[in-house]
């Protein structure tokens, strides 16, 4: 095997696929089609809740456009983080959607489903013996967590993708996985140099976010013994040393070094070098393999159910002591709570943005005390019901809305409600609760893969 | 003269939810090495201008992409209550407004 090429459909399975630039890239006579399908850049919801951040017509459009080329082309297909988090409904989800589009396209398609969501038992096990460590910086944890947690999962590496590829799949669908370990299972499994493969991985699961100019069409990758090359297809688009070079720490705390589960991709030696004018080569990528197998793991847990409100205050007089008149109604609204629905200040949170001020940076925010005429205002309580988080929302209005200003005479008005109601319900709000790994007995004893024919079998 | 004029790109984001990151990026070599050869860019700066800690500040030096990196621990987690960025993209506004002699 000289080389393995493949197209990188899309940065993100519901966001768009340019069915176009799909079927031209065809023409390079690729070995895979494959797209990332997850992220935990939404947020805890999608892993706590089960469900996925893109709408089901979104995913259907998408996917149907990648499994209807990859088996005309007679090539694999992959999709990794399937339903944004990568959990067994996630998967399942997908795999519904999968399903449909085979009966309505009469496609043939064998499928391996590899789930990637962990038993909470297993993992408690694993950290009674030493096996959960805590990455830098990693949350407090006892082994309560692991029943405690919504949903934990795993993030796989190339080996249960490579199983499948071997076993015959003609998709795979995989669980919460490496982003990159989906385009660098089948090169290296073909005996391609790992950094080459991890780094061709790391440049493309984004998409064409690697590329500049233009917009929409495919990222496509070459992955030969001594280089990669990058090429776009797509009106517009080109890969430039830069762009590549900048997209390979894109979203990585560290510019050179992406642990993975098999080891770590060092970039520290990279060269990136125009091989044409919209494709770049890229060699020297290098992969240390690590002594021991470790799976990164993601849980999410219930923090509690939430109740917002919005509006603003335009009062010169509030805002010139705006962080003493918010501590006054806090006070009021936590009083209020306590005397009506008997919940103690520790029971339930309230919690005040102030936009306009520093709601955006928070404790970073360079000009705290930087007072503009107006500023806006979202208060959320949150409280072990959904019940409870309404009524207090409810009972946080009153005290917005009439304390006033020394500076007059009689009552005002202070808060500019936006809505009637004035509180929305936002259901189940989810945490992140574990930056970790596990390190398992065999590489294999996370994920379980199993079979699927998804329309009439042909074989 | 100022970073965001001297840099093509200033950003911030999570590298996953308990970090944030920060890419500086420059269109070409003689703006990359007017800014590295000025030193105003250093984990000391950027404490200071963030309010945090030296030891939890990382910051790399990337020739090959004209780029220059700042990692730091989330002050609030990802989602969690009370965090007002959940993508992390909002919070290189400081890095903006650092002089580049």
């Amino acid at each position: 095997m000289e080389e393995i090429r493949y197209v990188a459909a899309s940065g993100a399975l519901g966001v768009g696929v340019d069915a176009e630039a799909l079927n031209k890239s065809l023409d390079m006579r690729p070995h895979f089609i494959a797209s990332d399908a997850g992220t935990t850049d939404a947020g805890p919801f999608a892993l706590g809740s089960g469900t996925a951040a893109f709408p089901r017509e979104a995913v259907k459009r998408d996917l149907t456009r990648v499994l209807v080329a990859s088996r005309r082309a007679n090539i694999p297909a992959l999709i990794g983080s399937a339903g944004t988090a990568g959990g067994d409904p996630h998967v399942e989800w997908v795999l519904d959607i999968a399903r449909e589009i085979a009966e309505e396209n009469d496609l043939s398609i064998r499928t391996a489903v590899i789930r990637s969501e962990q038993n909470p038992d297993y993992l408690r096990e694993l950290y009674r013996q030493g096996r959960v460590r805590a990455l830098d910086p990693a949350p407090e944890i006892d082994e309560a967590v692991f029943a405690r947690s919504e949903r934990i999962v795993g993030m796989m590496g190339v080996e249960p993708l490579q199983a499948a590829l071997e076993a015959g799949a003609d998709f795979v669908l995989a669980g919460r996985c490496s982003d990159p370990a989906l385009f660098a299972a089948l090169p290296i499994l073909r005996g391609l140099p790992p950094g080459l493969a991890w780094h061709a991985g790391k440049v493309t699961e984004c998409g064409t976010m690697a590329c500049e100019g233009g917009h929409g069409g495919v990222i496509t990758a070459t992955v030969r013994e001594h280089e990669v090359i990058l090429r776009p297809v797509g009106h517009g688009l080109r890969c430039t040393p830069q762009s590549i070079a900048a997209h390979s720490f894109y979203e990585n705390a560290h510019p050179y070094l992406h642990k993975e589960c098999s080891g770590t991709l060092d970039l520290t030696h990279s060269k990136y070098v125009a091989a044409d004018d919209t494709s770049v080569r890229v060699t020297g990528s290098e992969f240390i393999p690590a002594k021991e197998y470790t799976v990164k793991l993601e849980g999410a847990e219930l923090v509690g159910y939430q109740s917002i409100m919005i509006g603003g205050i335009r009062d010169p007089f509030i805002l010139r002591r705006l962080d003493q008149w918010m501590g006054e109604v806090q006070a009021y609204i936590y009083a209020a709570v306590e005397r009506v629905l008997a919940l103690r200040p520790c029971d339930w949170t309230l919690t005040v943005h102030v936009y306009g001020r520093n709601a955006v940076m928070g404790a970073l925010e360079p000009n705290p005390s930087e007072m503009p005429h107006e500023v806006g205002i979202v208060v959320e309580a949150t409280a072990v019901t959904q019940e409870l988080a309404t009524k207090a929302a409810q009972l946080s209005r009153q005290p917005f809305l009439h304390h006033g200003a020394p500076e007059w005479t009689s009552g005002t008005t202070s808060f500019a409600c936006l809505h009637n109601p004035a509180h929305i319900n936002r259901g189940a709000v989810y945490r992140f609760n574990l930056n970790h790994v596990a390190v398992p007995h065999t590489k294999t004893e996370m994920f379980k893969t199993e079979f699927v024919q998804l329309g009439e079998s042909r074989r | 003269m100022k970073l965001a004029q001297l840099a093509g790109l200033i950003r911030s984001k999570n590298a996953g939810p308990f970090i944030l990151t920060f890419d500086i990026m420059f269109p070409d070599d003689d703006s990359y090495l007017r800014a590295k050869k000025s030193g105003a860019l250093s984990i000391a700066r950027f404490a200071e201008l963030f309010r945090c800690e030296e030891k939890h500040v990382a910051f790399f030096e990337c020739d090959n992409a004209r780029a220059f990196k700042f990692s730091i621990p989330r002050p609030i987690v990802q989602g969690n209550l009370g965090d007002g960025d959940m993508h992390g993209g909002q919070q290189f506004i400081p890095l903006m407004d650092i002089e580049i002699p």
